[in-house]
């Protein structure tokens, strides 16, 4: 399993019966390959679609049906096709359960940054401080560092998405939960220590009694 | 009975330095012809209201290209690299705003609200300049309506009144747009008789629309 997977596999985990969930573009779009057979989600994509379904086959593409990232998708049975203030209202409105996004940094309050690195990289924030502030659980999928530098750092020196906490942090060497004491970590990622986990990150980790393990069948 | 326009005729309509909502996203529910016509004319000196600039050559990335815009209010440009260049040259003024913050502000625009109060963007860079109000011991910032001179629609159906029906992702913020504007062009796909789209159907009502496309030939 490569970095991606196991944290696509892991996230994958945090999914639970007739949730409505939004993965966000990349990464965490993954997730979806990785839903527990038998488990009921639906997944929205912001764009305007609840009950989000797998690519078309070949040639069979609706050009009116793309998830946010623009790609072709289906739509599976219950589906439901919305505009755009419902869609936001469902998010702002705390009827979404679960939003998935990638990150840049994020801090010990919790703090999530992605969505612009000044002076190099202004994409915007197109949904995401809106589904940082509306949704139920925020889950941050990414790997645990870009290229050596850390990701999980003391204060978020990129600009913030929203001032919100998040609820889970998710790497391929670590679950990570941010709480009113600090970050504090849940689980390790497969063939890593704690030490190495701390030297991958700049932030201060609780390290609990019950430090679990990722565990995937 | 509404009057259909040429590509051409209704081109003809815009004035240098209007203000255009021009529906859809990543081009997905954009009404191409008219971009294209608007394109051929050439008037400059726009501001357009997009939920993003699309890509280079695509969409209402091709008003870009041309170099029609003057200022751009969109929740994304990272797949448009032209706007991005432009922005940083300074040729173009870019207003970036937070999806749902964008739907509601041109929703507030449409139905003659003053302008709305959401959670999204307190604390981060969105929140320069604006005004912050606690309610019941929660901030919010007030954002302020947008309204168009032109919006222009994609919509899967019109009959010969002027109602609506859209596609799947493809109505995104159409639907919306079609409120907030002192004309109102839709590009329909199909135009029928009156009486087939079903008044259940109808999503924007034709009293909304001052004109429609005529039919691709």
């Amino acid at each position: 399993m490569d970095a991606k997977e196991i944290i696509a596999r892991r996230v994958a985990q945090e999914l639970r019966a007739g949730m409505l969930v939004n993965l966000g573009i990349g990464l965490p779009s993954m997730v979806a390959s990785f839903v527990p057979d038998g488990l009921q989600v639906f997944f929205q994509a912001e764009n305007g679609v609840i009950g989000l379904g797998s690519r078309p086959p070949e040639g069979m593409e609706d050009r009116d049906l793309t998830d946010a990232g623009g790609g072709f998708v289906t739509a599976v049975p219950g589906a439901a096709s919305i505009d755009s203030a419902m869609s936001f209202g469902l998010i702002r409105g705390g009827h979404l359960d679960m939003t998935v996004l990638g990150g840049l940094q994020v801090d010990e309050r919790g703090h999530l940054a992605n969505w612009m690195v000044p002076g190099r990289m202004v994409p915007g924030m197109g949904g995401a401080m809106d589904l940082v502030t509306g949704a139920k659980r925020v889950v941050v999928a990414m790997v645990h560092s870009a290229k050596g530098a850390p990701k999980i750092v003391p204060e978020c020196t990129l600009p913030l998405t929203a001032a919100r906490r998040v609820s889970l942090i998710v790497t391929e060497m670590a679950v990570i939960e941010p709480t009113d004491d600090g970050l504090v970590l849940r689980e390790t990622g497969p063939g890593v220590s704690v030490e190495d986990i701390r030297a991958a990150t700049t932030a201060t980790l609780i390290v609990p009694d019950d430090l679990g393990r990722m565990s995937f069948d | 009975m509404k009057r259909a326009l040429k590509p051409e005729e209704a081109a003809e309509m815009i004035p240098e330095g209007a203000v255009l909502l021009i529906g859809g996203f990543m081009g997905v529910g954009s009404p191409h012809r008219l971009i294209d016509a608007i394109v051929a004319r050439g008037v400059g000196g726009l501001t357009l209201v997009n939920n993003d600039t699309c890509r280079p050559g695509e969409g209402v990335g091709k008003l870009i290209d041309a170099g029609l815009v003057d200022k751009a209010i969109v929740s994304h440009i990272g797949l448009n690299p032209v706007t991005q260049q432009k922005m940083i040259s300074g040729e173009m003024e870019v207003e970036l705003v937070p999806q749902g913050t964008l739907v509601e502000r041109i929703r507030a625009g449409g139905v003659g609200l003053g302008g709305v109060l959401t959670p999204t963007g307190v604390g981060t860079l969105v929140e320069e300049g604006k005004q912050v109000i606690e309610i019941d011991g929660r901030k919010f910032l007030l954002e302020r309506p947008i309204r168009g001179d032109f919006a222009l629609l994609d919509a899967r159906h019109a009959d010969c009144v002027g109602n609506l029906e859209y596609s799947l992702t493809a109505h995104n913020f159409n639907p919306v747009m079609a409120l907030a504007a002192d004309t109102v062009i839709a590009e329909p796909h199909h135009i029928m008789p009156v009486g087939v789209i079903s008044p259940d159907a109808v999503k924007t009502p034709g009293v909304l629309v001052d004109y429609l496309l005529e039919r691709a030939h």
